[in-house]
Order: structure tokens, then sequence, then C-alpha cells
């Protein structure tokens, strides 16, 4: 029989530490869906992912009951819808995302990705029409969630890109301003994205995708935090590291089965585990605790960075280990309103937006879910994202924008997102004007690090 | 199939009578079973064969469930897979 110990463990580990699988979702292609008339296209749009999509939430729960594991959310990531307007555009993109939203609800998911483009090195056709919809697209819409990729190690920086993102988001949390802003936290702004994130809102299907897979989000700060109280205090840090190392590793195994599982019965390839630590706002279930927990009075103070890097990177070791396919942005999240413990450092002051953008260097991800004073002014967003998309570039990482103005508000008020996104004070911001830098445009330059051939 | 039934609370009276009474009538077969005090909590561990259940397993879990409930301890169901998957290599 199996050890006593190690079935205890997870069951505790489920119980009270909140270990979960934290997504399944649905990669679809929808490249054959193209067509100049965007009447058609939409149609069958619709049709393939209310088809291919069909029994997935069934599945799903299924093995959630079956198999006695929590798995929280079932969601869809699909092409960047860039390309398909590429092949009609005319056409207006709301229509695309009010597709994408309605097969979302039929079907019966939470989330669906990919109202998207990927503008890293400039614009094609479809690319600057879905920009500027993208706060209409968020507005009219409930489960669509979208993404800009305006920078990568290999092609620079987009600058052009980056000057419309600032406006963008500001007109995504305007038009959404009677529900907390909430258009503004369904987008993302990445560099360096990848093409088989799970986890929303940047999850989409990438062009080098297979036409439909299955991918796993797993997550379990709380049960990683929970082993390392056990650790004394006076443990050297390689012993932490080995610690988080071996608890990733039983949390992406769980992933993995999970995985296998939605894959044979969904009869579908089986993409990646992304071997995320993803906070939820529930009291245990904090990355910035884990941190606390290594031995920092608060999340934010100085040891905050390096105490980060070792777990982003022990995540990584112990899940790669677990998983024959791991992938995705896999590593340590640091979403503020979405992080019991980040709510907690921020309302006390000592976690700041400079904190979090070092931390951003060392995460799995970058400046996410962050509430900015409602008037912060667009040039300020889009220098903030170059700022982000620069670390990205040169340190061969993912990173990404995630920021909402709270329209109205200002310091020491709070939008309040409700579930798993959370809540979070509007936090102070540095206004200095960038505004000449950012309105030059052009590219910044790949960097050295690109030329690796 | 296999799976582990963990019950994780306060001991008392006929916490294992419960338990493998339900499993007899779902025709659910006991293979093993283990029980301990650990940190004053009960913990019984119980591993059976379910290729002769006679309810759907979904139902089952469901009635080891509110029985959990009734004794005011935690009954959980888990397939065997899910420990074999974390725990070894």
């Amino acid at each position: 029989m199996l050890n006593t110990n190690d079935i205890l463990e997870t069951i505790r580990m489920i119980n009270d530490e909140n270990l979960d699988v934290r997504t399944v979702t649905m990669g679809i292609s929808l490249l054959d869906c193209a067509d100049p008339d965007p009447r058609t296209a939409c149609e069958k749009i619709y049709h393939k992912i209310t088809t291919r999509v069909e029994k997935l939430v069934e599945v799903v729960d299924g093995i959630s009951a079956g198999y006695g594991i929590p798995i929280v959310n079932k969601r869809i990531s699909v092409t960047p819808i860039a390309m398909l307007l590429a092949a009609c555009p005319d056409a207006d993109p709301v229509w695309f995302a009010k597709t994408l939203d309605a097969a979302a609800k039929k079907v019966g998911v939470n989330f669906i990705g990919g109202f998207s483009a990927l503008v890293q090195k400039g614009f094609s056709a479809g690319d600057k029409a879905l920009i500027n919809a993208i706060p209409e697209a968020l507005a009219s819409t409930d489960f669509v969630c979208s993404s800009v990729n305006i920078g990568s190690t290999k092609a620079g920086i987009n600058m052009d890109a980056v000057a419309m993102m600032g406006p963008v988001i500001r007109r995504a949390a305007e038009l959404t301003a009677d529900n907390n802003c909430l258009g503004a936290a369904k987008l993302v702004v990445f560099c360096n994205a990848v093409e088989d994130n799970p986890f929303m809102a940047g999850a989409f299907h990438g062009p080098g995708e297979p036409d439909c897979c299955v991918h796993v989000g797993v997550s379990g700060p709380g049960a990683v935090r929970a082993a390392l109280a056990k650790l004394p205090k006076d443990a050297p840090l390689d012993d932490v590291a080995e610690l988080v190392k071996r608890t990733a590793f039983k949390i992406t195994r769980m992933g993995q089965l999970v995985g296998e599982l939605a894959a044979e019965k969904l009869n579908v390839p089986f993409g990646i585990v992304d071997l995320s630590l993803a906070p939820t706002p529930a009291i245990g279930d904090s990355v910035a605790r884990v941190l606390e927990e290594m031995g920092l009075e608060c999340c934010g103070g100085y040891g905050t960075t390096a105490a980060l890097a070792l777990l982003n990177d022990a995540v990584k070791k112990g899940g790669v280990m677990a998983s024959g396919n791991v992938g995705g942005l896999s590593g340590a999240f640091i979403p503020v309103s979405e992080d019991e413990g980040m709510i907690a450092a921020t309302e006390a002051g000592v976690l700041t937006l400079n904190k979090l953008e070092a931390m951003t260097a060392v995460c799995s991800v970058g400046l996410d879910m962050i509430v900015v004073p409602g008037d912060t002014p667009a040039d300020v967003l889009s220098a903030m994202i170059a700022d982000e998309a620069a670390i990205g570039m040169i340190n061969t990482k993912t990173t990404a924008v995630r920021v909402i103005p709270a329209i109205g508000k200002k310091m020491g008020e709070r939008l309040d997102f409700g579930g798993l996104l959370g809540y979070g004070p509007v936090m102070p911001i540095n206004t200095s004007s960038p505004s000449v830098f950012v309105n030059r445009g052009g590219r910044i330059p790949a960097p050295l690090q690109a030329l690796k051939n | 199939m296999k799976a582990v039934i963990t019950v994780v609370g306060t001991d008392q009276v006929g916490i294992l009578a419960q338990v493998s009474g339900a499993c007899a009538q779902a025709q659910v077969n006991v293979l093993e079973v283990s029980q301990n005090i650990l940190g004053g909590n009960f913990a019984m561990i119980m591993l059976v064969d379910l290729t002769q259940c006679n309810t759907e397993y979904t139902a089952f879990i469901q009635t080891l469930t509110e029985k959990g409930k009734q004794m005011g301890v935690d009954i959980h169901v888990t397939r065997q897979e899910v420990f074999d998957a974390m725990h070894r290599i």
C-alpha cells in the first residue's frame, strides 16, 4: 500500500492548502476559419469552437469528481484574431470578439483568450484595426481576453505599438468604468509572449501550435508555503530551494496526470503543463506569503527580489522533472490584486511599483493586476510598457503589463473585481512625462542577445 | 479501479463500521485499512477496489461525503493514480 504520510500529505494539500489545477485550457487553431467575408469567418469560428470544445467542461468536471482533484477553470485559447482579420481587412474586429464570447458561453467555459495581435516587429494587415478595437471588444463581451505582443528578444521592441497601447489600456478602463474598469483587467501587453500559455488574460493559440490540444496550468502557492513553514528558521537557503523543488514536483505531477487524462478523453494531443504558482485572493494561497515564509517581514522589503528569484527557479527545476512537456509561462506569478499577501503589503505601503518592477526581472511574467490612479496619462502607461518590455527583451524572458487605471479614483481608494481577480488598492505612480520618448515611435533594435545563431 | 478513502477528524465510535458499511452496500471491496492517531486527530486510510461497484462512482463518493458530514469528519475518495503520480518517480 502507499505510504500513509504521502496520502495524508496529498489530502492536506488539497483540503487545507488550496492545491488545485488552476485551468485546463483547450487551444484551437482558427487559421482554417479565415475568409474574405467576415460573416462567413465568424460562422466558421463559432462552429469550430463549439464543436471542438463541446465536451471540455463535461470531461474536465468528470476528471475532477472522479479523481478527487479540484480543477478550477475551463478555458479556450484561439489563434490571434488579427491573423484572421488579415483576410478581411475592412471587417469590424468587434464582430469577432462577440463571436468568441457567444461560443464561450455556449460551451460553458470561464474565459476565451486570443483577441490578440503579434506586432513585435511591425504591423501586418489587420493588426492595427484589432488593437484599436480592443477597448470596445472588451467592453461589449464578458469572457473575451485580449493580448498584444509588442516586443521580443529576437525582434526588439515595436515602439509604435507601445505608443498605441497606453491609450488603448486607458480607453478599455474608461469604457468599463461602471464595472470596476474590468476591461483593462482582461488586457495584457507582452514582450516575448509564449504561444502555449493556458493562463488568462494572456492565453492565445500560437501559429506554431497544432490544430487542437489541451494545456494544463497548475497552482499551489499555499502548499509551498505550508511546506516551508515546517522548515526551521535557521535552515540554509539550499534547503529552502530543495523543499520548493520537491513540492513543485508533486504539484506538477498532478497537473501532468490531469492533462494526460483530459487529452485522452477528448482525443486531442496533450500540449503542455504550465507549472506556475498562481495565487488567488484566498487566505493561504499567496505567493507573497511564500516569500515571507522564507524570512521576510513583509513582501516588498529588501530581500524580496532575491527570495522571488530563488522561488521562481526552484519551481521550474522541480516541475521540469515532473512533466515531459513543460511550457507556458512556468514560474511564480505576482498579480497584486489576486494575491492576498501582496494586497496586504501594498496597503501597508511596503510593496511599491518600483519594487514590483524589479521583481518582474526574476518572476515568470511581469507587472500584473496593478491598479493605478484614474488620471494616469496614456503616455505614462506606454512608457511603463516600454520599461517592462526592455526587461523581458534583455533578459530573454516573458514580461507583461496588465495595469488597470481606476477611472475616477485616486490614492487611498480601490477597485474590487471580485472572484479570482480579487481587489487592489490604487498604487502611487511616477507621472514625470515620458511623452517625447514614447512618441518618437520606431523600433528599439533587437539586443545582442538575439544573435545566438 | 482502485481508490483511497481517507477519513480525518476526531476519533469516535463507529467510523470504521460506517465507512465499511457503505462500501459493502455498494459492493466496493476493502483491500487494506490502516488507522492512526496523528497529533490528536484520527486518520484512517482505506484502499478499496471499485471494479464491482453497483452504483455510479460519483454517487458513491457523495454517499461517503454525506456520512462524513454526519459524523463530523472529513472523508475523501481519491483515485490511486493521483498518489502514484505525485509520490512515485
